[in-house]
C-alpha cells in the first residue's frame, strides 16, 4: 500500500495533503501560542516553559517537543519531497507552452509552488533565528522567547520576511486546505461553500495572528 | 466579418512549429467556426498551399474529435465544442490565435491535430465493465436509483477530447478518469471492479506521462459537457478506499 | 436516351440462409444448425472487422471474447468517436415493461409496416427478439439508460408507432451504448485479443479464391498503404449519406468501404432507399458543411405547424391560433406529430413547396414547445429536452424556450447498403456486412430508434453467431501472403489511384466535387423523385466523374497526414455511388418509405406502393465504372405482416 501511495500521482497528492493538514494543526496551536505573547514576558516564558515539559512525569523533559518535532520534520520533508515530485513531473506534462497566453490559467498552482518555496526557506531561517539562536539579531537568550521575539521584530528586515512569509501562509492554507479536503475525498457538492469558508477563514486568522505579533512589537505594544 | 487568424504550423510531430498569419474574408456570423476553418483551407488548396490540418467529424459537439485551443481556451470562449462555436462569438477585426492542444501525453502529429491515444489506453486499463456479451442478467433485476444513474450519467457525458488536459496548467488527464471511474463506480454493476479498476486507471493515467492534479480548476472550466471539479475528488476518494481494500 | 440508365437484369438472387417455419423459430433454428468452431481453434482464425460504431465496436467486442483473432480498423482516432456516437433519441426493445401491449410481434409488425413492406420478415423478427437481449446487455455493461424514481428504466415512445419502447439515456442514448461497445472493445484490446488500428482507412478489398482474405488499409497519420490478411471480412463501416454532402452525418463518415467491396463483387441492395430526417435545423448558407439533427423525440411533445397563409411573414407568436396550420395533426389525426420519418418530412416539404415554409428562404416549420411548456412546465421540458434545446439555441442564436424551434428534413440515414443473406454475408464468401452498411432490417423506411437496435443486435448477436458456421465451413484456408499476385494487384490498383489524385493539379477542391454531387442528388434523388430529374442525375454525374479526374486538385503528398487526399479519394467513389442510388431510383417506378416517385402517389399525396411489381430488394451487381450494373431482384414474401397500404390517419 505505502509503494501504490508513493508511486501514484494521486497517492503523492494524498502525502502532500495529510502532512500539510498536519502542519496546519501544528500552525493553529502555534499562533494560538504565539498570541500568549501579548500578556506580557512572564506569561509567554513560562508558556516556553511548559512546552517542554508536557507530558511529565510520563515524558522526560523536552520528549514531547522533540516527538512534535520529528512529526513536523517528517511532514515538512514528505511534503516538500512530493511537492517536488509532483512539480518536475507536471513540468514535464506541459513541455511546450501555449503562445496565447491566459494570465489566469495557473494562479493556483503557481501561489502554491512559490509560496512552499518561500515558506521552505522561511522555517529554515525561523528555526535558525528563534529555535537554535544561529542567526539572531543580538544576543539570543535560550529560555527566554519572549526577548528573542521582541529582538528579531526590532529589525526592518526580520518584519519583512516574516511579514511576506505569513502572507505566504495565508494564500497557501486557502487553496491548501480546501485542495486537501478534495485530494482527500472529504468535499462534496454540498459541503464545498463550507469548505472554501473554512479554508478562507482559516487563511484568514492565521496570517492575522501571526502578523499580530510582528505588528505588536513596532507598535510598541510588545517590547 | 474579415479576420486575422494566427495559426500553429507544424508539419510533422518531429518539426519545429510556428504560428502562422492568415486573413479571411467574408466570414458570416452563422458559420461554425470550423467551417471559418474550411474557407480557409479551400482557399489555400487553390493556392496550392498546404492546408491547415485539424481534427473534426461530427460537428454536433458529441464524438469529441475537434480539439482547438483558440485565443488560449480550450475550444474558444463559449463552455462548448470547437465545433459548436460560431463566429458570431467573434468580431469583425479580430484577430485570432488556433493553437493545438498542448500536453507531452498528446504530441502533435500535424499543424492542429494530436495523438490522443493515451486516452484510449487509459480506458484499456480499466474502463469498463466487465460484462461478455451473452452474460447479462434480465435489465430490470437489479434497480438502479435514480439518484446513482442521473450521477453516472452526468460523469458518463465525458466525449473524451481532451480540452480538460489542454486547459490543465499541469497537462494533467485527472478530469477525463474521473469522469469514467466515476461513470461506473456509482452503478451497481460496476461495483465488483470498483477498486481495481481506479486503481489502474490511475496507474495508467501516471504512466502515460500525464501530470498530476493541484485542483486549479481549469478542466472543469473547458470541459464541454460540464463534468465537475467534483468529479476528481470523487475519484480521489475512491482511490483511497481501493489501496485500503486491495493488497498489491 | 437510355445509354445512362442503362442495367440489365441477371437471376434472382436468394437468400439460402434463411430457415423455413414458424418465424419466431427461425432463428433459433438457424443457430442450432449453424456450425460451431471449437474454442481452442478460434484463436486460429483473424477476424478484420473495419469500423468501430454500434455494430462494429460491438462485433470486435464480441468475437474477441469467444476467442477470436479481431484485427480492427477505423479511421477516427480513437475507436469511441465513431458516428454512432452522435444518435440521440433512443433504442427500442420489446421489453413490455409499461405493460401497454408491446411484443415481439408487434415490434416485428411495427417494423415491417414502418418499412412500408421492403425488409425481410425473417430477419426483422430476429431483430425485435434479440431487442430484449440487447438492453440487458447494455445495462450489464454500465450503459446510464434514463430511470424512473422506483430505479427501474424509463422508455418513451417515438415516430410510427403506439406503445412506449424506446429506451434512451436523455439525448444521447448512441454515446452511451457506444462507450459501452467501447468499452468492451477496449477490454478486449487490452487482453490482446484485439489488435486496433485507428487513423485508418480501409481503400480495398482483397478477393482470393472468390474468397474475401483481407483489406488494402492506408495509415493515415504516414500515409502507408498496407495489406491486412483474415480469414474473414466484417464490414461496419456505416452508411453513404454523405454522397449528398449535406446530411447529418460525421464529415468524415463515407462509403469507400462498402463501395471498394461492391466493385470486387459485393451486390449492392436497394442503394436509392436513403432516410430523409424531418427534424433537422435548416440551413443557414452556402457554407454549411453538415447538418444538424434534433432528436425524433422532440416530436412526442413539440408541435409542427406553418401559417395557413402563404407568404406570411409575421414572427411565429404574431401568428394567431386559428391561423396556423398544424398540418400533421390535421391529415394524420391518428398518429399527428408521430407519423413516420418519411411521411413527416415529405409533409414538410410539400407545405414548404406550397410557399408557407418559415424562416429564411422559407425551407422551415415550427416546432412549438409552447402548449408543452404550459402543459408541464419549463422545468420539464428542460429536464426531458434541455440538451437539445441548448443544442439548437448554440447554432441558431434563438431561444426555443421563447420562439418555436424552425426544423426541415436532411440526410440522415440510408436503408439501403450491401446485400446480405440471413447470415449477415455478403455475395462474397468470408464477407459479412452489419449495421448501417448492410441492407436488411429496415426495408424502405427505418423507424426512428431502430438504427442503434440493428447496429447492436448485428454486432452483439447476429455476427457472431452466425460467422461460426462460415470460418467452421472453410477451416485454415491457407495463408494469403503480401506477395500473392491478386494481393499485389489490388495494392497496385490503389495506390495508382492514390498517385493518379495527387498527380492532376487541377484548379477545383475535393470539397467543390463533392458539393457539386450533393447538390445534385439532394435535388434529384432527395425528398421526391421523377423520371426526368433522375434522368438529368444520370446524364450528370459521368460529366462530374469526367472533370473530376481532369480538374481535382489535391496538395501535397501520398507519404503524410493529408487530409485533402483522404477527401479526395471518398469523393471518388461517392462519384460512383450517386449514379447508382439514381439508377435503382429510377428503376423503381414505385413509391415506397423513403423513395417517392412523383409518378406513383395516391390522389391525396401518399405514397402508392406496386406490391405486384416491386416486392423485392434490387441487388445491384458490378460491372465496371460507368457500365450498366446487373439487377439480380430478391423476392420478399409476406406470411406474417401483409403488405397494405400503409395508414397512420
Amino acid at each position: 500500500m505505502a509503494r501504490t501511495m508513493w508511486d501514484s500521482s494521486v497517492g503523492k497528492k494524498t502525502v502532500m495533503a495529510v502532512s500539510g493538514v498536519i502542519m496546519l494543526l501544528y500552525l493553529v496551536a502555534h499562533v494560538i501560542g504565539n498570541l500568549k505573547i501579548f500578556f506580557g514576558p512572564e506569561e509567554f516564558n513560562h508558556y516556553g516553559h511548559w512546552l517542554r515539559t508536557v507530558g511529565e512525569p510520563f515524558m522526560h523533559y523536552e520528549w514531547t517537543l522533540w516527538l512534535v518535532r520529528i512529526v513536523l520534520l517528517v511532514a515538512v520533508v514528505a511534503h516538500a519531497v512530493s511537492a517536488y515530485q509532483l512539480s518536475r513531473r507536471d513540468i514535464k506534462a506541459r513541455p511546450s507552452k501555449y503562445v496565447h497566453k491566459k494570465p489566469r490559467a495557473s494562479y493556483a498552482t503557481r501561489t502554491m509552488r512559490w509560496g512552499g518555496i518561500i515558506l521552505g526557506l522561511f522555517i529554515v531561517w525561523h528555526v535558525l533565528d528563534l529555535t537554535t539562536g544561529h542567526v539572531h539579531p543580538g544576543g539570543f537568550q535560550e529560555g527566554h522567547p519572549y526577548e528573542n521575539v521582541v529582538d528579531t521584530f526590532s529589525t526592518w528586515y526580520g518584519n519583512v520576511i516574516y511579514i511576506v512569509a505569513m502572507l505566504a501562509v495565508g494564500l497557501h492554507v486557502r487553496h491548501g486546505f480546501w485542495s486537501a479536503a478534495q485530494t482527500l475525498g472529504v468535499g462534496s457538492r454540498t459541503r464545498d461553500r463550507a469548505l472554501k469558508t473554512i479554508a478562507n477563514v482559516l487563511a484568514l486568522l492565521l496570517t492575522a495572528g501571526f502578523i499580530a505579533v510582528p505588528v505588536g512589537v513596532m507598535t510598541g505594544v510588545v517590547s | 466579418m474579415k479576420l486575422t487568424l494566427r495559426v500553429w504550423r507544424q508539419k510533422n510531430a518531429d518539426a519545429d512549429g510556428t504560428m502562422s498569419t492568415y486573413e479571411v474574408d467574408g466570414i458570416s456570423p452563422d458559420m461554425s467556426f470550423l467551417e471559418m476553418l474550411d474557407t480557409l483551407n479551400e482557399e489555400l488548396i487553390l493556392k496550392g498551399e498546404d492546408p491547415v490540418a485539424f481534427d473534426h467529424d461530427c460537428r454536433e459537439g458529441i464524438c469529441g474529435a475537434c480539439s482547438l485551443v483558440i485565443n488560449g481556451d480550450a475550444h474558444g470562449p463559449e463552455r462548448t465544442t470547437t465545433c459548436q462555436l460560431h463566429m458570431r462569438s467573434f468580431r469583425d477585426g479580430d484577430t485570432i490565435d488556433i493553437e493545438p492542444w498542448r500536453a507531452a501525453a498528446f504530441p502533435v502529429i500535424k499543424d492542429l491535430v494530436v495523438d490522443r491515444s493515451a486516452f484510449d489506453r487509459i480506458i484499456q486499463a480499466g474502463g469498463y465493465i466487465t460484462a461478455p456479451t451473452g452474460s447479462a442478467p434480465e435489465a430490470h433485476a437489479t434497480p438502479v436509483p435514480k439518484p446513482d444513474a442521473d450521477l453516472a450519467f452526468e460523469h458518463a457525458e465525458c466525449i473524451g477530447c481532451g480540452a480538460c488536459v489542454a486547459a490543465c496548467p499541469n497537462g494533467a488527464a485527472m478530469l477525463f478518469t474521473s469522469a469514467k471511474v466515476n461513470h461506473l463506480n456509482v452503478l451497481p454493476q460496476g461495483a465488483p471492479e470498483r477498486e481495481t479498476r481506479v486503481l489502474d486507471m490511475v496507474a495508467q493515467m501516471d504512466e502515460e506521462g500525464f501530470g498530476g492534479c493541484t485542483l486549479a480548476g481549469e478542466c472543469a472550466t473547458a470541459c464541454p459537457k460540464g463534468i465537475p471539479l467534483m468529479s476528481i475528488t470523487s475519484m480521489n476518494k475512491e482511490w483511497l478506499r481501493a489501496t485500503r481494500k486491495v493488497k498489491r | 436516351m437510355t445509354t445512362y440508365a442503362d442495367y440489365t437484369t441477371g437471376d434472382p438472387v436468394a437468400d439460402t440462409k434463411a430457415p423455413s417455419g414458424p418465424v419466431h423459430e427461425r432463428w433459433d433454428k438457424r443457430r442450432f444448425e449453424a456450425k460451431l468452431v471449437n474454442p481452442a481453434n478460434r484463436r486460429k482464425h483473424t477476424v478484420i472487422v473495419v469500423g468501430t460504431g454500434l455494430a462494429g465496436g460491438s462485433a470486435g467486442a464480441t468475437l474477441a471474447e469467444q476467442g477470436y483473432h479481431v484485427v480492427q480498423f477505423c479511421y477516427q482516432d480513437s475507436p469511441r468517436r465513431a458516428h454512432s456516437i452522435a444518435a440521440q433519441g433512443g433504442i427500442n426493445a420489446a421489453k413490455n415493461y409499461r405493460n401497454d401491449g408491446d411484443s415481439i410481434h408487434r415490434l416485428f409488425y411495427d417494423t415491417v409496416k414502418g418499412g412500408d413492406f421492403r425488409a425481410r420478415e425473417s430477419n426483422v423478427h430476429r431483430l425485435a427478439q434479440i431487442s430484449v437481449e440487447i438492453i440487458d446487455q447494455c445495462v450489464a455493461q454500465g450503459v446510464p439508460f434514463a430511470r424512473e424514481y422506483g430505479g427501474l428504466l424509463d422508455t418513451r415512445s417515438f415516430g410510427g408507432v403506439q406503445v412506449s419502447r424506446t429506451f434512451y439515456a436523455r439525448g444521447q442514448t448512441g454515446q452511451q451504448l457506444l462507450l459501452g461497445a467501447y468499452q468492451a472493445l477496449s477490454r478486449q484490446i487490452a487482453a490482446g485479443n484485439i489488435e486496433m488500428h485507428p487513423r485508418t482507412e480501409m481503400l480495398d478489398l482483397i478477393v482470393v479464391d472468390g474468397r474475401a482474405r483481407g483489406i488494402v488499409a492506408r495509415d493515415l497519420i504516414t500515409g502507408k498503404i498496407d495489406t491486412y490478411f483474415a480469414d474473414a471480412v466484417v464490414l461496419a463501416s456505416g452508411g453513404y449519406g454523405n454522397v449528398f454532402y449535406l446530411s447529418t452525418n460525421a464529415m468524415n463518415s463515407n462509403a469507400t468501404a462498402i463501395w471498394r467491396a461492391h466493385r470486387r463483387g459485393a451486390y449492392f441492395a436497394n442503394p436509392c432507399f436513403t432516410q430523409i430526417h424531418p427534424t433537422c435545423i435548416p440551413r443557414t448558407g452556402d457554407h454549411q458543411s453538415k447538418l444538424t439533427l434534433m432528436s425524433e423525440s422532440l416530436r412526442n411533445d413539440g408541435r409542427i405547424w406553418v401559417p395557413k397563409a402563404k407568404g406570411d411573414t409575421r414572427p411565429p407568436h404574431r401568428i394567431p391560433e386559428d391561423e396556423r396550420d398544424y398540418y400533421l395533426e390535421r391529415i394524420y389525426p391518428s398518429f399527428g406529430n408521430l407519423v413516420p420519418r418519411d411521411i413527416a418530412s415529405r409533409a414538410a416539404k410539400n407545405v414548404c413547396d406550397e410557399g408557407r415554409g418559415v424562416g429564411p428562404g422559407g425551407q422551415g416549420v415550427y416546432l412549438d414547445f409552447a402548449d408543452a411548456i404550459q402543459r408541464m412546465g419549463r422545468k420539464a421540458v428542460e429536464a426531458r429536452y434541455g440538451n437539445l434545446f441548448d443544442m439548437y439555441q448554440r447554432i441558431t442564436d434563438e431561444d426555443p424556450y421563447e420562439v418555436p424551434m424552425r426544423i426541415y428534413p436532411a440526410v440522415h440515414y440510408t436503408m439501403g447498403g450491401l446485400w446480405v443473406d440471413y447470415d449477415l454475408q455478403t455475395t462474397i464468401p468470408g464477407l459479412f456486412a452489419v449495421g448501417e452498411a448492410n441492407f436488411s432490417d429496415h426495408g424502405a423506411n427505418r423507424l426512428g430508434a431502430s438504427a442503434l437496435m440493428q447496429g447492436l443486435a448485428d454486432g452483439y448477436f447476429v455476427l457472431p453467431a452466425t460467422i461460426n458456421d462460415y470460418l467452421a465451413r472453410h477451416p485454415h484456408q491457407g495463408e494469403v501472403t503480401g506477395d500473392h499476385p491478386v494481393v499485389q494487384e489490388v495494392l497496385a490498383e490503389t495506390e495508382d489511384r492514390i498517385n493518379l489524385l495527387l498527380s492532376v493539379d487541377g484548379d477545383r477542391t475535393p470539397d467543390s466535387f463533392h458539393r457539386e454531387v450533393g447538390e445534385l442528388m439532394w435535388e434529384f434523388c432527395g425528398m421526391a423523385r421523377s423520371d426526368v430529374g433522375l434522368r438529368k442525375a444520370l446524364e450528370r454525374i459521368p460529366q462530374i466523374r469526367e472533370e473530376f479526374w481532369r480538374r481535382i486538385k489535391v496538395p501535397g503528398t501520398g507519404q503524410e497526414f493529408n487530409q485533402s487526399l483522404e477527401k479526395a479519394n471518398r469523393v471518388v467513389d461517392y462519384l460512383e455511388l450517386a449514379e447508382l442510388m439514381c439508377l435503382d431510383a429510377l428503376h423503381r417506378t414505385e413509391s415506397c418509405g423513403g423513395h417517392f416517385r412523383e409518378e406513383s402517389q395516391t390522389p391525396d399525396g401518399e405514397a402508392a406502393r406496386k406490391d405486384e411489381q416491386f416486392s423485392y430488394a434490387a441487388a445491384w451487381e458490378f460491372t465496371g465504372t460507368g457500365e450498366a450494373p446487373v439487377l439480380h431482384k430478391e423476392d420478399l414474401v409476406f406470411e406474417y405482416v401483409h403488405p397494405t397500404q400503409r395508414s397512420y390517419a
